[in-house]
Formats: structure tokens, sequence, C-alpha cells
């Protein structure tokens, strides 16, 4: 079975990103890597493909071509090969973008399952695969955290607001995994080597059969119109760990009358 | 300008969250409807009608039984196309987000999620939401109708205003593709055991913990302190600790007088259920962890070196 992965290149975590307020969009120029909850999307499909005995694993995403450095990470861990569509006039798509991008890619590849993680951790969105999935006429199903494919056939259970679904479908289907689906494997130092020999095309948009209109800014239908900073919540005491961090939680505590 | 609201129901009642979506709708754009979907629903209309739709447009279908998303981006998206709808709104939650995603692939439409708050700013709207692991505040815009928008749980109460709308039936062309995934069990968690929403201090731990066997340090903190243990989804679904103890959208919303996250990130998901506890404490190992940023206290170390030290010193001081 072909399985496609969607996987996306993020700003690494933490207070490090920020937006750029000329451009209002996501800063790109500080550390990257791979949207970490893509991890347990690749692991998925791994384990499918090795469950099945054959198959292949490709990696789709669409964003800048050094996206590629992180996406390897991907390969190493044993997935097959990546298509990554980069393109100037796909530059600041939004979903109805970013999904009809995401989908020619997908159609031309003839994928039979496709998987993405349960958000990407920049957006946080977690609307991807619905939008997708609506465009290749598939069935979906999201936020899997028990997941078996056997013969054609995916039985997934999820939880909701109110409990725990289990939902089935036959393939064709695309599925978003939560990040309890799996504990995604470390790449071996054999995977990382191997990783940068693996085939990765970066294509354009009209390779993968998309207007230049339908991407992209001409393609999106959101708009940031203005960026201020959060209302300050007040100071946040953070101290490192040298063996006297709990004497110091406990003297906070004090200070605060929980103890 | 008109607008739908999507009214999302569990059994007989719905959701508070789509209710407090309905009001600000109605307070934003007077012409604003709600939309139920589903098989049975035509009773729960008239709950709606007090919340402040004028309208409330009921689509029910055998086939809208399972609370499943593809089959409404059918109905829903047909409804739109047929009322000529400027835009349509929802309150986040698994089913609603995959409803509204479907939703912008079919009409072309663009959305807008995680949004706190709208405007009417003469006839265009315009969403708040904060990004980023909430670090900066953005207003955003649509360019086309019809707009789309997912409000982040619990932004709005619901407040009843009075008169019930009229109700209106409407029909739904389910495609083949809609149905191919299939609800086959659905287990509603009863919650047994004391309540994380009671305890006024509660000890919380995410996957960091580690393991389950683990969790015996968070509840011998909890112990010491007078709290309850509560947890994450990543916790919950890997199984470690009960679904009655998850924190967060789809968990419980609490406010204790003191939240200690232990091995918890702090992802928008889990913050919707803990922003309104009254002091936050927290233990991360990585000092870039979102919880950092929405924490009075941090620790950035092994919670497994600080929680048993913290245990030890709270049970000597009070002796
Ligand atoms: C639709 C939807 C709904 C969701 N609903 C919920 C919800 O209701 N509740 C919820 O919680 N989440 C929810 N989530 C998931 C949420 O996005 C996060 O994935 C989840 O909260 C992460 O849980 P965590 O913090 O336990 O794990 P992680 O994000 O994996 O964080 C673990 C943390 O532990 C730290 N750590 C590791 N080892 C140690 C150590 N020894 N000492 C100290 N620190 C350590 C790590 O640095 C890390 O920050 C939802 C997601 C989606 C998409
Ligand atoms: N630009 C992209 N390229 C490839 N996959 C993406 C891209 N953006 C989002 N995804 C996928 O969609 C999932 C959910 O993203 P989002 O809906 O943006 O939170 C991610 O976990 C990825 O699997």
């Amino acid at each position: 079975m072909k399985i496609a992965v969607c996987v996306k290149e993020v700003p690494d975590s933490g207070p490090a990103r920020k937006i750029d307020p000329g451009s209002k969009r996501i800063d790109r120029s500080g550390e990257r890597t791979l949207n970490p909850f893509d991890l347990n999307a690749v692991e998925a499909a791994l384990k499918i493909r090795e469950a099945a005995g054959d198959g292949e694993v490709v990696l789709i995403s669409m964003g800048q071509p050094k996206a590629l450095e992180s996406i390897r990470k991907a390969l190493a861990m044993g997935a097959d090969r990546a298509v990554l569509v980069s393109d100037d006039a796909a530059a600041g798509s939004d979903l109805v973008a970013t999904s009809a991008v995401l989908a020619k890619a997908i159609e031309k590849e003839g994928a039979e399952l496709v998987i993405f993680g349960q958000q990407a951790s920049d957006g946080d969105g977690a609307v991807m695969w619905a939008a997708v999935a609506d465009r290749l006429k598939m069935p979906v199903i999201s936020q899997i955290s028990e997941l078996e494919v056997s013969g054609g056939n995916v039985k997934a259970k999820r939880q909701t607001e109110f409990g725990y679904d289990t939902i089935e479908a036959a393939v064709p289907a695309v599925l978003s995994v939560s990040d309890a689906v799996n504990e995604p494997r470390f790449a071996s130092l054999k995977g990382i080597m191997g990783a940068k020999k693996k085939p990765q095309d970066v294509v354009s948009l009209a390779d993968v059969g998309v207007d230049a209109g339908e991407a992209g800014e001409a393609g999106s239908k959101t708009t940031v119109l203005n960026l201020a900073p959060p209302p300050s919540r007040g100071e946040t005491v953070k101290v490192e760990d040298d063996g006297s961090g709990a004497q110091k939680v406990l003297e906070f505590l004090m200070e605060r009358k929980y103890v | 300008m008109s607008t739908l609201v999507f009214l999302e129901h569990n059994g007989s009642t719905i959701t508070k969250g789509s209710l407090g979506v309905l009001g600000k709708a109605a307070s934003v754009d007077p012409d604003t409807a709600g939309v139920l979907v589903g098989s049975g629903v035509a009773g729960l209309a008239d709950q709606a009608g007090k919340y402040g739709a004028a309208k409330v447009f009921v689509i029910d279908d055998a086939s809208l039984e399972a609370p499943l998303p593809q089959p409404r981006v059918d109905a829903i998206a047909g409804l739109v196309q047929a009322q000529g709808f400027d835009n349509v709104l929802f309150a986040a939650s698994v089913l609603a987000s995959d409803i509204a995603g479907g939703l912008s692939s079919r009409l072309g439409a663009g959305l807008n999620w995680d949004l706190g708050d709208i405007t009417n700013d003469g006839g265009e709207l315009v969403g708040r939401r904060s990004a980023l692991g909430d670090t900066v505040l953005v207003d955003v815009g649509w360019t086309a109708t019809p707009r789309l928008a997912l409000f982040r749980a619990g932004s709005f109460d619901p407040s009843e205003s009075g008169a019930a709308g009229a109700v209106e039936n409407a029909s739904a062309d389910v495609q083949d593709f809609s149905q191919g995934a299939k609800l086959t069990a659905q287990d509603q968690e009863e919650s047994s055991g004391p309540s994380i929403e009671e305890a006024d201090i509660l000890v919380t731990g995410g996957r960091g913990v580690g393991s389950p066997e683990a969790f015996s340090e968070l509840e011998d903190l909890a112990k010491a302190l007078g709290g309850a243990v509560a947890s994450t989804r990543a916790v919950v679904d890997s199984g470690w600790y009960p679904y009655a103890t998850q924190i967060g959208q789809t968990g419980k919303v609490v406010s204790p007088k003191l939240y200690i996250g232990a091995g918890v990130s702090g992802a928008i998901q889990h913050k919707v259920g803990m922003q309104s506890s009254q002091t936050i404490v927290s233990i991360n190992k990585d000092g870039n962890a979102p919880i950092f940023e929405f924490s009075d206290f941090g620790v950035v170390g092994d919670l497994h070196e600080v929680v048993p030290k913290l245990t030890e010193l709270v049970k000597e001081r009070k002796g």
C-alpha cells in the first residue's frame, strides 16, 4: 500500500517563535524543525508498512526549499522518499490554498492512505486533514489514539468532548493521529546517513497541477489585519533546578499561603 | 449580512459552547440562524431559539445519526448555498473543527480558528485570536464570503434572550464518500472517583511523568498538599491515567486555587481547561516549554527530582 504522510517544517518551539510585523507572517528566520506532531504520523505509516511487509511511505510537504533539512529527519526514521512543493507563488498560503496544493500532490502520488499529525505546532489549526479529505473525496478519521490497519480496513479509536469513538473505514482514507498513538522511533545512525541519498523532489505548483492563482496570497481567503502583544499575565519567576528547586517551590507556596 | 451557527448536540442537549457562540453571533449580526444536524433532533430547536437564534434550521436524517463530520459538511454546504449565508460560525470541538475544515474546501471559504472574539466593523467581520502559544494577539479577517470561524472552547457563556425563533426544516444531500467512515462504538465515559473540579489544589501530570507507575510521585505530593491528581490528554490516551482526570478542551475545565503541572508542555488545548487557576506552578525540564509563558512560578528541572523532594519538604513543614 502506498501511504502519504503530510509533514510540515515549523519554527522551533518556545518563545523563539514570533510573527514578522512587516509581512504579518510567522518569522521563518530562526531555528527550524519538523513539526513534532508529524513524527507520530510518520511512525504510524512505518508501522503499517512493516506489518504489511511491503508498501511505500512518501512524505508530502509544502514549504521553503530549505525545509528539506527538517524533512530528512523523517527520511532518517525510515520513510522512503519526499515530495516538497516549493514555489514563490505559494508563500502566504492559508488553509484553502494549502489544502488545494497538498491534495493535488497527494492525488499525483495516488496514495491509498494519507496520514496527518494532530496539529501543526505553529498554527495549531488541527483542520488540514478535513480540508484535504474533502478535496480528495475520501473518508476522514481524526485525532486517532489507537489505530489498526489490516486488509484495506482501518479501525480507529479517538477521544472527543464526550468520551471515545470507534470509527472504521475502508481505504482509500485520510487519517490524523494523536501524539499518544505511538512512540516515534529515533533515527539510527545508518538511517541518518542514508537519508540524504533517498529521493527528495522539490517540485513547483505547475508540477503538481495547481494554478498560481489558487495558491499563496492569491488563493487565500483569510488575512492578518493587525498584531498586538497579549495582555500581560504578570511575572513568571523561573528558576533552574540546581538541587534547590523543590525548596524554592516550597517557599513560593508558603508565601502564597498554600502550605 | 446573515450568519449561521452550527449547534452541536450531545444526546438531548445542545453544547454550552455552541449556544455561547450563538449568543455572540446574534449580538454582532441580528440576522443570525442556528442549524441542528442529526437524527431525531427537531425537539432541540426550542432550546436554540431561547439563546439568540432568529431562526433554527433543522436537518434531520437517519444518515446523520452518528456525530461524524463529512455528512454534516454535505448538509451545511447545501444550506449555506441555498440561503446565501455570509458567515458560518462554530464553537471548536473535535467534530466542529472537522466540519469547518471540510466546508472550507467545499465552499472555497476562508477559515479562521482559535478566535476568542469577533466584531462587526461596518459590515466586515474582524476576528481576534491569540497565536503562537498565546504570545501574540492577532486580528484576522476574510477576503471573501462565506467566512468560516472556529471559536476557542469556552470563549462565550450562553445567555438566554427570551423569545424562541422560527423553526424551518431543510434536507441534506449526503454524498457516498461522506458515508465511508462508520461509527461502530461510542463510550460515554462516566467519571468516577473524586472530581478534579472540586479540588482546591491540583497536581497535574503530563507525558513527562514517563510511566503510569511514576504517577505515584504525584499522588504523594497531592496527598501532602491536600489536593487531587489531574492529567493531560497525552497521558489519558496512553492509558496511564483515567479520562475523568483530564483537563482541557476534550476534558474538564477547572479553576483550582493552585495548579501544579509536572511534565506538562502547556498546549493550547490543555490551557483552555486550566487558565483560570489562581496560581500556576510548573516543573518542566525544557526551559522553552510553553507552560512557562503562563506560570507564576516555574522550575526548569527533572520532575522525578523536584516532585519527591517537594513532597518531603511539604510533609516536614506540615509536621
Ligand atoms: C482537538 C484536540 C483536542 C485536545 N484536547 C486536549 C485536552 O482536553 N487536554 C489536553 O491536555 N490536551 C489536549 N489535546 C492535546 C494537546 O495538544 C497536547 O498534545 C497535550 O496536552 C500534550 O500533553 P503533555 O503536556 O502531557 O505532553 P507533551 O506535550 O509531550 O509534554 C511533555 C512535557 O514533559 C516534559 N518532560 C519530559 N520529561 C520530563 C522530566 N523528567 N521532568 C520534567 N519535565 C519533563 C517535556 O519537556 C514536555 O514539555 C488536544 C489536541 C487536539 C488537537
Ligand atoms: N504546509 C504543510 N505541508 C505538509 N503538511 C502540512 C502542512 N501544513 C499542515 N500539514 C499537515 O496537517 C497537519 C495539521 O496541520 P494544521 O491543521 O495546520 O494544524 C500537520 O500535522 C501536518 O500533517
